[in-house]
């Protein structure tokens, strides 16, 4: 039961990155892929529908979290605590920079909220990544069950640990730059007119730094945690979500070049889902790793609720869960087609 | 300055009740929202149409506002109450995770289809949108309620091996008695809060002769609904709470109207000082029995003082906690009063002409945000020093490894974005305000989705 709870929460986690990851990808560009007002408005009116309930698969994980693992919420936010807000506080201004801007039809207002929007998306993703950057090099859980790191240190991947260090850094730009490839094949799949054009452009520009940027991070892990790919070569779950990573990759550059749009951006999903599932599918049964002995490390099975708190979460838990899978399955179907930038008072 | 405890307990205080202040709207709203809505499609007449259109504007921003404010919520218990996270999750972890999966996917999926979605979707499937919501937002608070209501009087738990808490019976937890009784209490508190909101842009709009149509329709909406869920929130919900409080919270009961000494015939103050290094209240104006009557529905009960309880039980702040309580109570009251006054007039079909009134009611807005802050501050500091009641101190309940200027510079952070965001809210609300309402150019039939 706890190994189910884990995979609930990575699949959770995994469906968050691929569907808020699109909308972080379409904000952090589009001051590049979109110029005039109109063009913005198409971009987004392509992620108005979606983002705000992606943004509920980020509390959804929490919830799971809360419920399944609260030692590793509890140890892992606290933890981090300056890179989470730092993380929430981007996702507020997000937020707000979508809600207001639609409020006023005046240049500068606009121009301010569309910048704010493209920094407040490109943050997230570079602190996702070095969290989970922080997760898989360890970090100096002691045997309290608790830990505190600065921000930076030295910036490498060693005694002292900081949050920032080469290896997380690596793997926030990795982050960003495979949501921001995530975000044009996404924007080239609902818009037209220049705004496709550019979208795709832009995939094509981040596609080979995004494969550069993979192996480089892939090699460092290796040379971190070569366990972690003993790991995988033995777990046959693990192997076949590095090949369905691997696919992905493929799938996104052939339908990017055969504009199949839809392809592409299905493509970048299961690029994204492959590593994920990948990486946690080889980590398990490790949640926070330890760097002072493997044996503090927080897993699925020393951190998680009680076997009876677990039961009664799967009582309702797939209920609701197939409920949240409907409106998603709902939107998609109300907003089929292209978007397209919406009258005044009539969309963001 | 170094005590993180204090900081932490200050970026929560802080940052919840800011939240506080949109979601008390927006729930208010949706029930208003449709109420009106069901009057436009029943009459086909466009003031209920256009007044319902101006207030889903206000919601919209107000909406916003409050899922931003909200997403920190939920991450703060991890962030500065691990190892309550880490103690309770087992519990609350149901109830929270509940939230996001039944209601906020929910809330998220309609929103855009409320705000943007009236002419695509043609009036009665924008009602439904407007019910979802509705639904949506008050399943919301359910969950939320009942989280806290686990904080105040834990039901449906059982110890685990490891020592923390997990759940042992979820009706129970989710039916406790408690949840019930403050769940009616805070949401027909937010429904005086929409209500006396809607009633204040009505009476600005009629004291400036624009848009009298919608005007009358918010102003006559606002008052009714305000007059009914002023008195809901005193009688019977604000008593039924009481009564709880007195029964599983004595020492809180006691600390709320500054009792120190035990007796019969137990006063309520309606003023007065309570002067903790002394034990007394000072220069008090009091009703005698009405505290035992409030407490256990007889005006001759003995009702405990704080004397009777070791100081290390006693609410950490008794000040505050006595000012809160009494601020709440004597608000609520006097919204009563301006409800029922309102109310009259406007039978009497003398509200418009009553300038005086529509000025008091256009200035009243602020007062139900004021008292249901209050309400929540009373709330909260009554069940100090507890975390969870009577299992977990406040004090053991905080993340172990956060420096406290760590803790300081979170809640600045807080302070300065909220200040701005604030400041940028209020500037857009004011523009809607100022513009009034919008009409829809209806197509001859709606568009077929």
């Amino acid at each position: 039961m706890n190994a189910l709870w884990f995979a609930l929460a990575s699949v959770l986690l995994a469906g968050y990155v691929i569907l808020d990851g699109f909308d972080f990808g379409a904000g952090a560009l589009h001051l590049f892929v979109a110029k005039s007002d109109r063009e913005r408005r198409e971009v987004l009116a392509a992620i108005g529908p979606y983002w705000d309930g992606n943004e509920v698969w980020l509390l959804a994980a929490g919830g799971v979290l809360f419920l399944a693992f609260p030692k590793v919420l509890g140890a892992g936010l606290s933890g981090l605590y300056l890179p989470v807000f730092f993380l929430l506080w981007a996702l507020i201004l997000r937020g707000i920079a979508i809600e207001f801007r639609s409020h006023m039809e005046d240049a500068m207002w606009r121009g301010l909220w569309d910048v704010v929007f493209s920094f407040a998306s490109a943050l997230p993703p570079v602190l996702l990544g070095a969290a989970l950057g922080n997760l898989l090099r360890g970090v100096p859980l002691d045997a309290s069950g608790y830990f505190a790191t600065p921000l930076w240190t030295d910036f490498r991947a060693s005694v002292p640990f900081g949050v920032l260090d080469g290896y997380t850094v690596l793997v926030g730009v990795l982050a960003l730059v495979a949501l921001a490839h995530h975000g044009a094949l996404f924007l080239a799949w609902k818009t037209e007119s220049e705004v496709h054009e550019r979208s795709r452009k832009a995939a094509a520009r981040l596609f080979v730094p995004l494969i550069a940027l993979w192996l480089a991070a892939t090699w460092a892990t290796f040379a971190l945690r070569p366990d972690l790919f003993e790991n995988l070569a033995g777990r046959p779950l693990a192997i076949l979500a590095a090949l369905l990573g691997v696919a992905g990759l493929v799938g996104a550059f052939l339908g990017r070049r055969r504009e199949r749009p839809l392809l592409a951006f299905v493509g970048s999903s299961a690029f994204l889902l492959g590593i994920l599932v990948a990486t946690v599918a080889s980590s398990y049964p490790v949640m926070i790793r330890s760097t002072l002995d493997p044996a503090l490390s927080l897993t699925a099975l020393n951190a998680a609720s009680s076997a009876q708190s677990l039961r009664t979460g799967l009582l309702w838990w797939p209920f609701g869960f197939a409920l949240a899978l409907g409106y998603l399955a709902l939107l998609l179907f109300i907003h089929r087609g292209k978007a397209r930038a919406p009258a005044e008072g009539e969309g963001y | 300055m170094s005590d993180p405890l204090f900081w932490h307990r200050v970026q929560f205080g802080f940052t919840i009740a800011y939240h506080y202040l949109f979601p008390q709207l927006t729930m208010g709203l949706a029930l208003l929202i449709v109420v009106l809505k069901v009057q436009a499609v029943r009459t086909d007449e466009a003031r209920y149409a256009d007044a319902a259109r101006f207030w889903v504007r206000v919601f919209g921003l107000n909406f916003a506002m409050g899922v931003v404010t909200g997403v920190p919520m939920e991450f703060q218990f991890g962030t500065n109450w691990a190892r309550f996270s880490h103690y309770a999750g087992g519990v609350i972890g149901q109830t929270l995770a509940m939230e996001g999966i039944f209601a906020f996917f929910l809330e998220s999926s309609v929103l855009a289809l409320l705000v943007f979605g009236e002419r695509r979707l043609g009036p009665k499937r924008h009602l439904a949108a407007a019910v979802a919501l509705f639904v949506g937002s008050w399943l919301s608070g359910y969950f939320i309620v009942t989280t806290n209501a686990f904080m105040q009087n834990p039901v449906g738990h059982s110890t685990a091996p490891d020592g923390t808490l997990q759940i042992a019976n979820l009706a129970a937890y989710l039916g406790n008695p408690w949840a019930l009784a403050q769940y009616a209490h805070t949401m027909m508190a937010a429904v005086v809060t929409g209500s006396f909101v809607m009633a204040a842009v009505g009476a600005f709009w009629l004291l400036r002769k624009e848009h009298l149509e919608v005007a009358r329709v918010s102003l006559r909406t606002g008052v009714i609904a305000g007059l009914l869920s002023s008195l809901l929130v005193a009688m019977p919900t604000g008593h039924m709470q009481g009564q709880l409080v007195a029964t599983h919270q004595k020492v809180a009961l006691a600390a709320m109207e500054g009792r120190f000494e035990s007796g019969p015939m137990a006063p309520i103050a309606m003023i007065g000082q309570p002067n903790v290094a002394e034990r007394r209240l000072d220069n008090p104006i009091a009703i005698p029995g009405v505290l035992s009557y409030i407490a256990y529905g007889d005006f001759s009960k003995n009702v405990k003082g704080l004397n009777e309880f070791p100081e290390d039980l006693w609410p950490t702040n008794i000040e505050l906690l006595y000012y809160a309580f009494h601020i709440m109570v004597g608000l609520g009251t006097l919204l009563i009063g301006l409800a029922a006054l309102a109310g009259l007039q406007l039978a009497r079909g003398k509200l418009e002409a009553s300038r005086p009134l529509l000025w008091l009611l256009m200035l009243a807005f602020p007062f139900p945000y004021i008292a249901t802050t209050a309400g929540w501050m009373t709330a909260e500091l009554g069940r100090q020093p507890w975390l969870v009641y009577n299992l977990l101190r406040t004090a053991d309940g905080s993340s172990p490894t956060v420096h406290g200027g760590s803790a300081l510079f979170t809640l600045i952070g807080f302070a300065g974005l909220y200040f701005v965001l604030g400041l940028l809210f209020l500037f857009l609300i004011a523009r809607e305000v100022g513009h009034g309402p919008r009409s829809l150019d209806r197509p001859a039939t709606p568009v077929v989705l």
